[in-house]
């Protein structure tokens, strides 16, 4: 097959199947020069910025939220064009009619949407509410099938921010097939895998297949409408760069008006838009400010993207967040950099436009990546603090060359493979739980086996590990059986239609599990080996508080005692998450990874063995808990690197954080040494790194002063904030995160 | 341990040390000085009968669950307290890193000159040396130390040619003139040794330091330069 828009394209088998990764691979061109060819901001781009700029600092004035359309539920062609500047964009396309004007999504539950209307000042048109009487939601579904043990582990908290009342997220489309083949030869591959299925028995796995398919397929053409509804056609494939980023970006934005998911990720999408804008250059139609210009416009798009939440949601994930995930950089199987101009443009971004946590720009780091680009990265971090970094070397060998981050740090092969989003178990707590014989200090909840409070006047280590492996085994059960139920639910009454027509028909699944709490569990484990542990019990006999006396291990100081608790602690509970099965036979996967949560699952926490009072934050993700890092940086980062990926491949996160003075004197030297610490930390087979760099004070200032800070941007846990969209609570559990200083 | 092992005193280690000699470097802090610098921002090293103690061959393994952060420049930096009072344990030490391959560098005062120094010496690949003033007078009251031993100490470098990094702490009211800059650059030129001199900013957080071991701050009068000083200083100096 060919096309007069393929025209100057390498021809491979990508002309005669769906396979945008070949085509990358026949036509890119790798760069490994320096940043000296970029740009700045034009002044269309900078009029276009300050407009932009001045509807946050409205959204913000209003609370957060600057407009909501109730009258519709969104879907993809449910408003009229949405423009910030008509005249003056070159991308185009808003979820809804206007720029940060939120819709709202029933489709994954009503009450979540009802709630997030209420505490904005808003109320749900009658329109929305009477259509919805009459149809299930997703939240519906589960809570019909929810035992009373899996509200139990919800309401007590072992359990948390289960994607039970809203879209689970974390599916990324491979939105790169609209620009390279076209919307309808999309729907021709479609309809053949549709009539395929006639060739085999019909089973509730091909019925179920049959009727997303034809979903699948009535969504792609919605989202060809949606697409003239902006003048554009979409049918065939695109013909210039501006007319594939468009395509892509429509791609996107149909999903992202389809599902509101927690985490909507965008893929890997600038090495391929690297292709157009090569062809563009040496026909003569671009410059090297328009492609700029067109990758400043694409990346305002996804900086005004929005969702409704409620506020406790954004207890949870704070920040406001979509983690538009992009994945940058890393190599290709046959030694060749995937680093392109275009990856260099991507970062330049933030100096176009400055710093920000959207789009969510995730650097897939080798050894092997050109040296020019590795000190570009390391320069927009120090600048910036807006990128985290990501092992390719690590993570390619599994997924190809042609894998995307969803979310924070859960790979998955691009159009490929998928994964259903299990939020995360609280292990500190379960292990408090497993003390109390079955008993939820916190909450008053009975939950799991039912056995006597330890008794003991110290805690004995292979008594309480006996005693606590029994739970984590009953827990495991019971967090697979619970996803199961939630992830039936969400293909029944929530299916991505948009993103699952950008995927392969037979798709591989991830089944993700979390855990929080795991360098308390860590610490307050050795604490019970190594120190004197006794427990201080209330009136009614239950453990409520420990007396630690003596030293002991800590975590993240490079100190195999306690680093292999944790790293035991990751392999005993993958190993039980895999002895139940999954719904669609998904691969079981577990991450440790908090997003800001970890206040709140501290806050829902007791007092634990490892000194920790009662309520009080949990370290992020996989970090060491803050300040009891004795030895430096690296002795922290190894800590965590000894963690394995093959437990927990659905991402290990590390949110590092370090003063300007402590990374070197001069900038080149700072620039030269973050590369260091980057090479060594991967080399260790290390998964994942935030990288801040800035002052404690600076952070302490804005915190005062809100206002004199608007733009600044920190790395949290798998992804950047707007500092000042934290909450106080959690802006000062930022604050008092170990800062790696100069002594 | 055996018996006949010699151990260190051990102040603390940094994993992480990137403003120690070049590179990205590991940085083992030496129990015990025999100078009190009235500028010293670590006064809880001075003690010599206090730290952890560590055999080299500890301290190498733990060098060494960095080395893939190292890159081409970095290594290993022995700092204090001052490490020429250790000066065999810290042979043992740098010699054991040069048969992995582990690059070594000596934070010293340059204070002491001894048949051990010249043994630690030859397995050394780069010292930073910390000139305190360059002015006799200076040297003995607030140092406790005498210049002659210290320029002893550098020509015994150059004579064995090992890279030599010049550091000063730039105290206002004592050495934050031109006559020190003239000085110091005559000594560089009297030495090729040097090939790199960093001036840095004399800094007052180890007030709390001194607080909370109930001990005076000599300098705590000396207000802290102007960052305008030292970037005037810097620019006077021939490099």
């Amino acid at each position: 097959m060919n096309h007069e828009n393929w025209k100057n394209f390498n021809s491979g088998i990508w002309q005669t199947e769906i396979n945008v990764r070949d085509f990358i691979q026949t036509n890119y061109r790798q760069y490994e020069g320096d940043a000296q060819f970029l740009s700045s901001a034009t002044d269309r781009t900078r009029d276009l910025m300050e407009k932009v700029q001045a509807l946050f600092k409205e959204e913000s004035r209003r609370g957060g939220v600057l407009d909501v359309d109730t009258s519709v539920a969104s879907s993809l062609k449910s408003y009229k064009p949405g423009y910030i500047d008509k005249d003056n964009e070159i991308i185009v396309g808003l979820q809804t009619d206007a720029p940060l004007k939120r819709g709202v999504n029933p489709f994954g539950g009503m009450r979540m949407v009802k709630q997030a209307c209420e505490a904005y000042g808003y109320e749900l048109s009658a329109e929305v509410e009477e259509e919805f009487m009459y149809r299930t939601t997703h939240n519906d579904g589960v809570f019909r099938v929810y035992t009373d043990e899996m509200r139990k582990a919800r309401s007590s908290h072992v359990i948390t921010g289960l994607p039970d009342a809203y879209g689970r997220g974390r599916i990324i489309g491979d939105y790169r097939r609209i620009a390279l083949y076209g919307i309808d030869k999309l729907i021709e591959e479609k309809k053949k895998d549709k009539a395929n299925l006639a060739n085999d028995n019909f089973n509730t796995d091909s019925v179920r297949l049959g009727e997303e398919l034809f979903q699948q397929i009535t969504f792609l053409g919605y989202l060809k409408e949606m697409a003239a509804m902006y003048g554009f056609d979409i049918s065939q494939p695109a013909a210039n760069a501006r007319e594939a980023i468009q395509w892509t970006y429509f791609g996107y934005l149909a999903s992202i008006k389809e599902q509101n998911g927690a985490a909507m990720s965008l893929g890997r999408v600038s090495t391929f838009f690297d292709i157009y804008i090569e062809r563009d250059i040496a026909a003569g139609i671009l410059d090297e400010e328009g492609a700029q210009e067109l990758m400043d416009d694409f990346v305002i798009k996804l900086r005004v993207a929005r969702h409704l939440r409620t506020p406790e949601y954004n207890e949870l994930f704070g920040g406001d967040p979509m983690w538009i995930t992009e994945a940058v950089g890393g190599m290709g199987e046959d030694g060749r950099t995937l680093v392109t101009k275009n990856s260099f443009r991507l970062l330049n971004t933030l100096y176009t436009l400055g710093s920000s946590p959207e789009p969510n720009i995730t650097i897939l780091w080798s050894k092997s990546l050109p040296e020019n680009f590795k000190k570009f990265c390391a320069k927009v971090s120090a600048d910036t603090d807006s990128i985290q970094y990501e092992n390719d070397d690590l993570m390619r060998p599994i997924y190809g060359d042609d894998y995307a981050i969803a979310c924070c740090v859960s790979a998955m092969k691009v159009g490929k493979q998928m994964q259903f989003f299990g939020a995360r178990c609280n292990l500190a707590k379960l292990l408090l739980i497993a003390l109390n014989g079955g008993y939820d200090t916190t909450s008053g909840i009975h939950i799991g086996p039912q056995m006597p409070v330890m008794d003991g006047d110290k805690l004995d280590f292979d008594s309480v590990m006996e005693r606590y492996n029994t739970y984590i085994e009953w827990l495991s059960k019971l967090y697979v059986n619970t996803m199961n139920v939630i992830h039936y639910m969400h293909d029944k009454y929530a299916y991505e239609k948009t993103q699952m027509a950008l995927h392969d028909t037979q798709v591989g699944r991830f089944m993700a599990f979390g855990i929080a709490g795991l360098s308390v569990v860590a610490d307050s484990l050795s604490a019970v080996k190594y120190a004197t542990v006794r427990p201080v019990k209330n009136e009614e006999g239950y453990i409520t508080d420990f007396e630690t006396t003596g030293d002991f291990p800590k975590y993240g100081n490079d100190d195999d005692r306690v680093d292999l608790i944790a790293k035991d602690m990751t392999h005993k509970v993958i190993t039980e998450l895999r002895k139940t099965p999954t719904y669609r036979n998904a691969e079981h996967t577990l991450s440790v990874l908090t997003i800001t949560s970890n206040v709140m699952y501290g806050k829902n926490t007791g007092a634990t063995p490892d000194g920790r009072e009662c309520g009080t934050p949990f370290a992020p993700g996989a970090n060491p808990m803050h300040n009891r890092e004795e030895n430096g940086a690296l002795a922290s980062l190894n800590s965590v690197a000894k963690i394995s990926y093959d437990d927990c491949r659905d991402g290990i996160s590390n949110t590092f954080s370090i003063t300007p003075d402590a990374l070197g004197k001069t900038e080149e030297d700072r620039v030269n040494n973050l590369v260091g610490i980057l090479d060594g930390y991967f080399s260790k087979m290390a998964h994942h790194i935030n990288v801040n760099v800035m002052n404690r004070e600076q952070l302490i200032k804005a915190y005062e002063n809100p206002e004199d800070y608007p733009n600044l941007t920190i790395r949290v846990s798998g992804y950047a904030v707007n500092f000042c969209k934290l909450s106080r609570e959690q802006q000062r559990e930022v604050i008092s995160r170990t800062f790696h200083e100069c002594i | 341990m055996s018996e006949n092992q010699i151990t260190g005193r051990v102040h603390s280690l940094q994993s992480l040390g990137t403003v120690d000699g070049p590179g990205i470097r590991f940085v083992v802090f030496m129990q015990g000085c025999n100078l009190r610098c009235k500028c010293c921002h670590n006064p809880d090293t001075w003690a010599v009968d206090e730290g952890v103690e560590y055999t080299a061959s500890q301290l190498v393994q733990k060098a060494e669950r960095y080395r893939e952060y190292f890159g081409p420049d970095g290594g290993i930096t022995v700092s204090g307290g001052e490490p020429l009072l250790q000066a065999e344990f810290v042979y043992e030490l740098f010699s054991l890193c040069k048969d992995k391959g582990i690059n070594t560098c000596l934070d010293t005062s340059g204070s002491v000159l001894s048949d051990k120094v010249e043994k630690l010496l030859s397995v050394t690949d780069r010292v930073l040396l910390d000139i305190k003033y360059t002015d006799d007078l200076l040297y003995r009251e607030n140092a406790g130390c005498d210049m002659d031993v210290v320029l002893k100490f550098l020509s015994r470098l150059n004579s064995l040619k090992i890279p030599t990094t010049l550091r000063q702490v730039i105290i206002p009211g004592l050495n934050d003139n031109d006559g020190n800059i003239d000085a110091i650059n005559k000594i560089v030129s009297a030495n090729p040794c040097v090939d790199k001199v960093e001036l840095l900013p004399f800094k007052k957080i180890c007030q709390v330091k001194y607080d909370s071991m109930g001990i005076e701050f000599p300098f705590s009068h000396i207000p802290e330069p102007d960052p305008e000083v030292i970037n005037n200083l810097k620019e006077k100096l021939c490099f």
